[in-house]
């Protein structure tokens, strides 16, 4: 036989061919994702939201609490633009003015925070601890299993507002407890779709190999398998974040969620609800932000799925 | 070839191994009271159809056998300790380090998310607790010695982007990273061209005098046997049915079963009448019959009107020296 040791050059020129058209995992799906124009877009629209949230205060004119009453601002009056004729002489108000005399654009831009950092923070500890439970039921199966998944179903049971809604009432309501609450709503999403996952990788050869290895459980299971079950993990979770923005607007609406006088969209609509006839811009903008921000993470995660999905790859 | 050192304590020594399957529809008895033993440095190689448990009698050797399977009796010693007795903290210390296994499927053998040289330094991180950036100089070594070229370039590829003769050298140097005494081979060519075939095996060949290693090597495959193996098992539905050195199994076949098997293996380049078969299937591990588990198929059987065949079971007994067969055709009626 000819040159038993080394592979072919041919076999080298190949495998170097194929290299090149192929990357990692994440690179692949970074390609993929510009490709799709509706991912493309949510992108785009979320990067709009994170820049507003971080540079707020430089964009914003007044602070999210500054009562203007006594620069010539009255409750409600309207958005005011010099350049689209409104008139010189009155202070410029983008969006208008609120019930409580302050500038509701800068309120809008402030309110981008609250519902940025509360959309992650909630799915960032459901994506914990969801990960955690559907790692451990998916891996060791049988009683273990059994049991923490058929908690799952009870928390899946309630529907996620009124359990949401309870919980709130239980700790009482606020910015902190009403993250949590809908983090414990939606664990058993997670839960679910990592434990699925496992269920199906931690069959494959290489974790039969790696046993014979030598490689332990807890390696196995957070080194071998939890990276290979990230995949629907990453589109449940980016999907989850526009569920809990839509979630923590709706309890804050509901007076259980962010409290006054903290700008946030879900309580800014509900404080003007009763004027949308009289100041429609009051509530318009807020439902309109909300929806921006819902939005965007459902294009991001829909294009998400679509570029990791590996029975869509070509 | 190197021939086993006689008198030395083996390096493997499996005795009475029974791993049975507890499954709804019965206990399937996959390894039915296997005796091997490997001396140090040798290639044993272990024979059989499909589904006769020799890739289940290896696992059980590594103490992998997963749900519903059980090892229900026998000894493993490595080295003279018993595996059977050894905690499962133990046993992973072992396997890798002592005791290694390369498979069948090679691309799917390796994580598709880490990069080829992640793989090989995860080995001696948990085996030699060596960091990382340690572990994938090692790591080059290792992929040059399997026979890698431009190792450096390798150590960033991922599995998919490999043949499956490079991922089999990728597996080969995985499990040999911690230098074990013994490699398990469970059909570690099947899945590929003959041109690779052969070239995996040379490799295999080469490595394990280069380290002195002894290589379980798991086959259907007789060819691949006669090229590698210097000791021979047939297995047989759960149980070794002949043993002896390769170049006394292929010049003189004791046992029909294994006579049927060299008599059905296709000569490349000659064209014969008829190509032999063995007739009927392998028994249901569930329902054996009561006698010879061969007996059913057996045409020597028939031949020479053997009756005990079909009803008391033949030990595994020495026919010539060092060849041991269970047969009734060799041995005594003790009735």
């Amino acid at each position: 036989m000819v040159d038993i040791g080394h592979p072919s050059e041919f076999e080298a020129e190949l495998s170097a061919g194929i290299e090149q058209a192929a990357g990692g995992l994440w690179r692949d799906a970074f390609k993929e994702l510009r490709r799709k124009k509706s991912a493309v877009a949510g992108a785009f629209m979320l990067a709009i939201l994170l820049t507003i949230a971080i540079f707020a205060p430089l964009i914003a004119p007044f602070g999210p609490n500054e009562v203007l009453f006594d620069q010539g601002a009255s409750p409600r009056d309207s958005p005011c633009v010099h350049l689209l004729g409104c008139d010189e002489e009155l202070p410029q108000h983008i969006l208008g003015i609120d019930g409580n005399g302050r500038d509701f654009f800068s309120r809008m831009l402030y309110g981008s925070r609250i519902s940025l950092i509360a959309g992650f923070a909630a799915v960032s500890f459901a994506v914990v601890a969801g990960t955690l439970i559907g790692l451990v039921a998916g891996f060791f199966g049988g009683r273990t299993d059994n049991i923490l998944m058929r908690l799952m179903d009870v928390l899946l049971a309630f529907p996620a507002l009124l359990l949401a809604i309870t919980v709130v009432t239980v700790l009482g309501p606020g910015l902190i407890n009403a993250i949590l609450a809908i983090s414990v709503v939606t664990i058993p999403a997670y839960a679910r779709v990592v434990r699925s996952s496992v269920l199906s990788v931690r069959e494959q050869d290489f974790v039969s190999a790696d046993r014979a290895l030598g490689v332990g459980n807890v390696r196995l299971l957070f080194n071998r398998i939890l990276p290979n079950s990230l995949t629907p993990l990453v589109v449940q979770a980016t999907l989850g974040v526009a569920t809990a923005v839509l979630e923590i607007a709706a309890l804050s609406f509901l007076g259980l969620g962010v409290q006054p006088p903290t700008a946030e969209w879900g309580s800014m609509l509900a404080a003007e609800r009763n004027n949308v006839f009289t100041a429609p811009h009051l509530v318009f903008f807020p439902g309109l932000a909300i929806m921006w921000n819902v939005l965007a993470f459902n294009l991001l995660g829909d294009g998400l799925r679509d570029a990791l999905d590996p029975r869509l790859n070509r | 070839m190197t021939s086993p050192q006689s008198g030395s304590k083996p390096l493997l020594e499996v005795k009475g191994l029974q791993t049975h399957f507890f499954t709804r529809h019965g206990v399937v008895r996959a390894v039915d009271g296997v005796d091997l033993h490997v001396e140090k440095g040798e290639v044993l190689g272990l024979v059989g159809e499909s589904g006769c448990g020799k890739s289940v009698a290896s696992m059980s050797i590594l103490r992998l056998v997963s749900q519903p399977g059980k090892i229900v009796a026998g000894e493993i010693r490595l080295n003279g300790e018993n595996l059977i007795d050894k905690s499962e903290g133990e046993m992973r210390a072992i396997r890798g380090d002592q005791i290694s296994m390369i498979f069948q499927q090679p691309v799917s053998s390796l994580n598709p998310v880490f990069t080829v040289g992640y793989q090989i330094a995860e080995v001696y991180k948990i085996h030699e607790d060596l960091k990382r950036s340690v572990g994938e100089k090692k790591a080059i070594e290792m992929l040059a010695k399997v026979g890698i070229s431009d190792p450096e370039r390798r150590l960033k590829a991922f599995p998919h982007e490999l043949s499956g003769g490079m991922a089999q050298r990728v597996m080969i140097a995985m499990a040999l990273a911690a230098g074990p005494d013994l490699l398990i081979a469970d059909e570690p060519t099947t899945a590929l061209d003959v041109t690779i075939q052969a070239q995996i095996l040379e490799l295999i060949e080469s490595l394990r005098h280069e380290l002195g290693m002894a290589v379980i090597l798991i086959t259907h495959d007789l060819g691949i046997v006669a090229e590698v193996a210097d000791r021979v098992a047939v297995m047989y539905a759960g149980e070794i049915v002949e043993e002896t050195d390769t170049k006394s199994l292929f010049a003189e076949p004791k046992h029909p079963y294994t006579q049927g098997l060299i008599g059905s293996i296709p000569i490349a380049g000659s064209r014969r009448e008829w190509l032999e078969v063995i007739p009927g299937r392998v028994p249901n591990l569930i329902d054996l019959p009561a006698g010879c588990r061969f007996a059913p198929r057996c045409k020597a059987r028939v031949a020479n009107n053997l009756s005990i065949c079909t009803e008391v079971k033949p030990g595994l007994e020495e026919a010539a020296e060092g060849h041991r067969v269970r047969c009734w055709l060799y041995q005594e009626d003790p009735r």
